[in-house]
This record gives structure tokens, sequence and C-alpha cells, in this order.
């Protein structure tokens, strides 16, 4: 078979980016961020509270579904990260003095009310994660549906929870093409799907601006344990290795985000959370670090982004 | 019998065992190859400097990028992250350590990011074709097409740098049974497509000089970090471990080392010192030419290609 001569045809080669929702940006060429109180590193730690639903589709994300029902074995894991592993977190995160943004499945803070109280006694802040771990955001799925799924999970989490939830993350980092408008349409501020920087940008809907967040999948437990195997003493010379660059440079480029996602159900087990410890002990240990919440981090790149 | 799948071939191609790429050539007492200054090395570092596509249109094999159906974010957006941020850290690197890399360059960077294109012209890296995008294949094209996009590469690299398109990696490593041939018969130098050997072999084509320059999977970051999920301590460890043997065993007839890299996987804060520490390590040492693709392409056709084809003739005559 030859390939249709539409195949060469490069109908976005242009100077940017191949669609329109950011301008192209070398990231070292903007203006240097300035935390509060001249911090150098923002640490934006985030734990993620999932709720997979014995019924979803096998082998929808990682972490899912993957044998025959009743897939106990992935079911119970999961659940053991929110029954047991996010409270090892929990005080691993107090005992470091550290506050977390928690990105919740609305149907995950529904079903544990005593965890959002957890969450909101110490102040913490909540994030939108959809409805629950089946219901993947993405192209397959028609664009009533999703905004349907994008409108009630944000009320759900809203009324759970008593915040106005300004972030948002996509179950599964699967977004479709118009996930962003429909995020922006029911007053989402700023998301965390797209991996493509360190620090926050502009990012265009249809709706109004949405402001990108950085994530650091590349980091997570989820990528470094969760599909690379690693070791529970790799990560957390990983993470450390990737404090330590970020501190160093943004001695040199400006304020600098480390982020570092959470599963309650790798990093919480016995065997790894001193892993957490240890992470949470060498930032500790440094002057000059700001941990902090989503929001927080956002308004203080908005002030300066106002005044640039 | 085995059955392939045959949508991105046409019609009259034979699926075949043995291609014959290039003769064969036991890596024992080989004619002894040295490198300029007698060095016994020749090291070459190759950054991917990529594009990939967010909508891809779809060939007759699916972008293997692509995840989940378009758009898939975990894999666009990381890529994204190359060109936005790890690109721009292993540029300080390299000129802090006098780096001089030969770029696998998607040809559409020269239209998305000319001022990264620019940057890495100014300072003399070399480029070689890397297909129009990393999300657009060479499968199925005819005859005519696969022309056509090597003469839409060399174009555009003569226009972004003046330079000679003298090198070539198929598109996320895609061939189809001719590409080879028109690369010859277009006058590149070399391809990068093999894995057969850790010396530059010439290769059995009706035209031109095109010779096959060692490139690497195995010391690819792709591979170490991602495929073989190694650390970035167990990569920087497995490349040191490459080059130590190269580096012995070419004491007895000059080898190639290259370390293939991508600015998405190596860019990020827990990997970038790794890779300082070794190059720091291979250019430390002596008898080591760090060089282009093209210099050593040119040094080993200059010097080599003429007698090892003679020899290899006569290896054949011998032993088949």
């Amino acid at each position: 078979m030859t390939v249709e001569g539409s195949y060469l045809r490069y109908a976005h080669r242009r100077p940017g980016m191949d669609h329109e929702r950011y301008p192209l940006e070398n990231a070292f060429a903007r203006s240097p961020v300035r935390w509060p109180n001249g911090a150098r590193v923002a640490v934006w730690i985030m734990p993620v509270i999932e709720f997979f639903p014995l019924d979803m589709p096998l082998n929808l994300v990682p972490g899912g579904m993957t044998r025959p029902f009743p897939d106990y074995w992935n079911y119970t894991l999961r659940d053991y990260g929110n029954r047991v592993g996010v409270y090892r977190i929990l005080r691993a995160l107090d005992a470091a003095g550290f506050p977390a943004t928690v990105a919740f499945n609305a149907v995950a803070a529904e079903r544990d009310r005593f965890l959002v109280q957890q969450v909101l006694r110490r102040g913490w802040e909540v994030v939108g994660m959809g409805l629950d771990m089946a219901h993947l955001h993405s192209s397959a799925v028609p664009r009533d549906m999703e905004s349907a799924w994008v409108e009630s999970s944000l009320a759900r989490l809203r009324t759970a929870t008593g915040q106005p939830v300004r972030g948002w993350i996509s179950p599964g980092l699967s977004e479709s093409f118009v996930t962003p408008d429909l995020l922006a349409a029911a007053g989402v501020e700023y998301f965390c799907d797209w991996m493509n920087d360190e620090l926050p940008y502009r990012f265009k809907t249809e709706a109004g601006e949405l402001v990108a967040m950085p994530h650091s999948h590349e980091l997570s437990d989820l990528k470094l344990i969760g599909d690379y195997g690693h070791t529970a003493s790799q990560y957390a010379e990983q993470v450390i290795d990737s404090f330590d660059f970020l501190y160093r440079e943004a001695a040199e480029e400006g304020g600098r985000i480390l982020s570092l996602p959470l599963r309650p159900w790798l990093t919480g087990a016995p065997h790894r959370i001193a892993a957490l410890e240890r992470i949470l002990k060498h930032i500790a240990s440094r002057a000059g670090v700001w941990a902090t919440t989503g929001s927080a981090i956002l308004d203080a790149w908005r002030e300066q982004a106002r005044r640039a | 019998m085995t059955s392939f799948p045959r949508e991105h071939l046409e019609a009259d191609v034979q699926i075949i065992a043995d291609p014959g790429l290039y003769a064969p050539w036991p890596y024992l007492d080989r004619p002894k190859i040295e490198w300029p200054g007698g060095a016994r090395l020749a090291f070459w570092v190759a950054p991917n400097v990529e594009f990939y596509e967010l909508n891809p249109p779809q060939g007759p094999i699916q972008p293997s990028t692509l995840w989940r159906p378009a758009p898939d974010l975990v894999n666009y957006s990381i890529r994204d992250y190359g060109n936005r941020v790890g690109f721009w850290r292993m540029l300080s690197l390299f000129d802090e350590l006098g780096v001089r890399p030969s770029v696998s360059l998607s040809i559409a960077m020269c239209d998305h990011c000319p001022e990264i294109v620019e940057e890495m012209a100014s300072r003399d890296w070399e480029f070689f074709s890397h297909g129009i995008y990393n999300s657009r294949y060479l499968y199925g094209l005819s005859e005519e097409q696969e022309l056509g996009v090597i003469a839409d590469a060399r174009e555009a690299i003569r226009r972004a740098s003046g330079q000679s398109m003298d090198g070539w990696l198929s598109p996320a490593l895609t061939n189809t049974p001719r590409t080879l041939q028109l690369l010859a018969r277009s006058g590149v130098r070399y391809t990068l497509d093999l894995f057969h050997d850790d010396q530059p072999t010439p290769l059995n084509l009706p035209d031109g000089r095109l010779i096959s320059l060692p490139y690497s999977l195995e010391v690819n970051d792709w591979t170490g970090l991602h495929t073989s999920r190694g650390t970035p301590a167990e990569y920087a460890e497995r490349i040191r471990d490459q080059f130590d043997r190269l580096y012995a065993e070419g004491s007895e007839s000059g080898t190639v080392m290259c370390l293939p890299l991508h600015p998405f996987l190596i860019g990020v804060p827990h990997r970038v010192d790794h890779l300082a520490g070794v190059l720091e390590y291979i250019l430390g040492h002596d008898g080591v030419w760090h060089a282009t693709a093209r210099e050593i392409a040119g040094w080993y056709v200059e010097h080599y290609l003429d007698s090892t084809v003679a020899a290899q003739r006569d290896f054949a005559r011998d032993w088949s």
C-alpha cells in the first residue's frame, strides 16, 4: 500500500506550536520568578486520592483493573492507599511541617468524609480530578458527556469540601481536545495535565485563560516505582537530586517549583514511607524553601505576571 | 509460515530472511583503524532534537508515541518539554564542557522552533536528518515520495545552516526496503539506522559511497532510562562501562562510541548531573577523538573504505 499524498502535506509546519493553546517559549528566556521571602524552590506536594471502581474497563489507566472480575488484587491494593497509606503520608508531612495539595476524584471525596476532614482541618488545598478513575477524559468521549463530567465532578467536590476548587488534574493525565475549554468554563483557574514546563504559563481556551501548572509525572512514584520498578531508595535519590538541581539553578535563573505527586498506594507502603521521610527531611534542612499549595503558587505567579 | 503485516509495504515487496546489507566481517584480526592523532576511540554525541505532532495523521502504521488516541498528552507534552526546558539545559552543559554535537534533527524544527535551530547552527553543531517529524513515518512511501522527503530535509538543513545533509537517521527508525539505496543515490554519506557493528562499515549498494556509522540503541537514553527502566545512576554506569570497553579495544583497532540523547529525557533536573559526570569522564581520557559524525565518516571513507571493501572481498573469497 502506498501512502496518500496528504500524508506528506504538513498543515501546521510553521513558526511556533502545531496548535493554538500557547506560544512557543524558551523557559530560560522569561523574566525570573520571585517567590515570597526570596525562596528558591516552591515545594508543591500532591497526594492523589483515586477511586478505581471494581467494574471499570480493564487496562484503562495505570493502577486500574487488569484481571477478570472480581479483580480484588488491584481493587484492594488501591483501596489500601486510601485507608492506610495516605495516613503515613499525612504523618510524614505533619512531621516536616509541609502542607499538601490533595487531588480528589469527586467520588473518592464523597466516599471518605473522614479523609476530607483531615485535609480541611490542616488548611490544605483540594484540587479536582474528575469523577473517578473509570471516567477517562479523552477524544472518545462526546463533548456533552465530558462537559457533564467536568461540571458534576467539580460541583460534587465543592459540596464535599466547601472549597472553591481552583485547580484540576485529569484522571490518568488524559484529556480530549476540548478538556481545557470545559475546565475554564466550569471556573477552574489552573490545571496540571501538560507536562511541558516547570513553571506556570498561560493557556488559551474558548472560555478565557487557564494557567498551566507543572506536574512532575517524570519524577512521580507512579512513574519511577510503579512503571520503572525502581526501589524506594532509588526513588528518594532521584527526588533529592531533582530538588538539589533546582535549588542550585534557582540561584541563577529565579524561583523554581518542585512538584511531587504521591500515590498513597505506592509511597504509603510500610517499606517505602521512609523514602518520603528522607526526602522531606532533606528539603526541610535547606533555607529558602517555600512549602506551599497550588493556589498560593498561582497567586504569587499571577501577581508578578500582572506587574510585568 | 509467519505472517507479517503488509499494510505499510508496496505490493511487490518480497519479505526476505537476510537483506544482505553489508559483508560478513568478524570482530577479530581486522586491519587496524587509527583515528586522527593516533586516537583509539572516536566519540560523538547525538542529541535528538525532535518535534512530535499533537494530532499526527494516520499512516499505515500508528505512531508508537501515541499511547492513547490524540491528544496523547503524556507523550506530547513531555516531548514539548524537551524543546521548552530540556534543550536549554543540555545546551548550557555542552557549552560548559566543550561538547561538539551532531544533531539528529526533526526537520520541521526549522519551521516550528527556529530559535533553537539558530542556537545550534551558530555553534557549528552538525545537522543530519531525522525525518520531517518524528510522528511521520517512512512506511508506505513510494520511491518518489521518499525522495521528496530526502530532498525536503536536504533543502531545510541547507537553508538553516548552510550545511550539506550528509547523514540520516530515519524518523522513529522507520525504513522502507529502499531507503538505503535512495540515500546513497542522493549523495548521503552516513546512515545511522543499522546497529551491527562498533566500527564504521561499507554497505552493499549499487550507487554512492554511503557507509554505516555506529549510532547506539544500547547507550541511548531512550533505552537506558526508558525501555530498560534504568535509574540515572544505572544509565551513567552503562555509559561508562560501554566507554571503558570500547576504549580498551580501540588500542587494537579504532572504535566508535556514540552517545544518543533526547532533551526531554536527559534534560530533567534529576538526570542532568549524571550526564555531566559521564561526559567529563569520557572527555578526560587521552586518545579520545571527540568528533562529529561527518568528521568520523569522512576520515573513515578517506582512509579505510576502499581497503576495507577489498579486505572484505578477500575474506568472503576465503570463507564463503
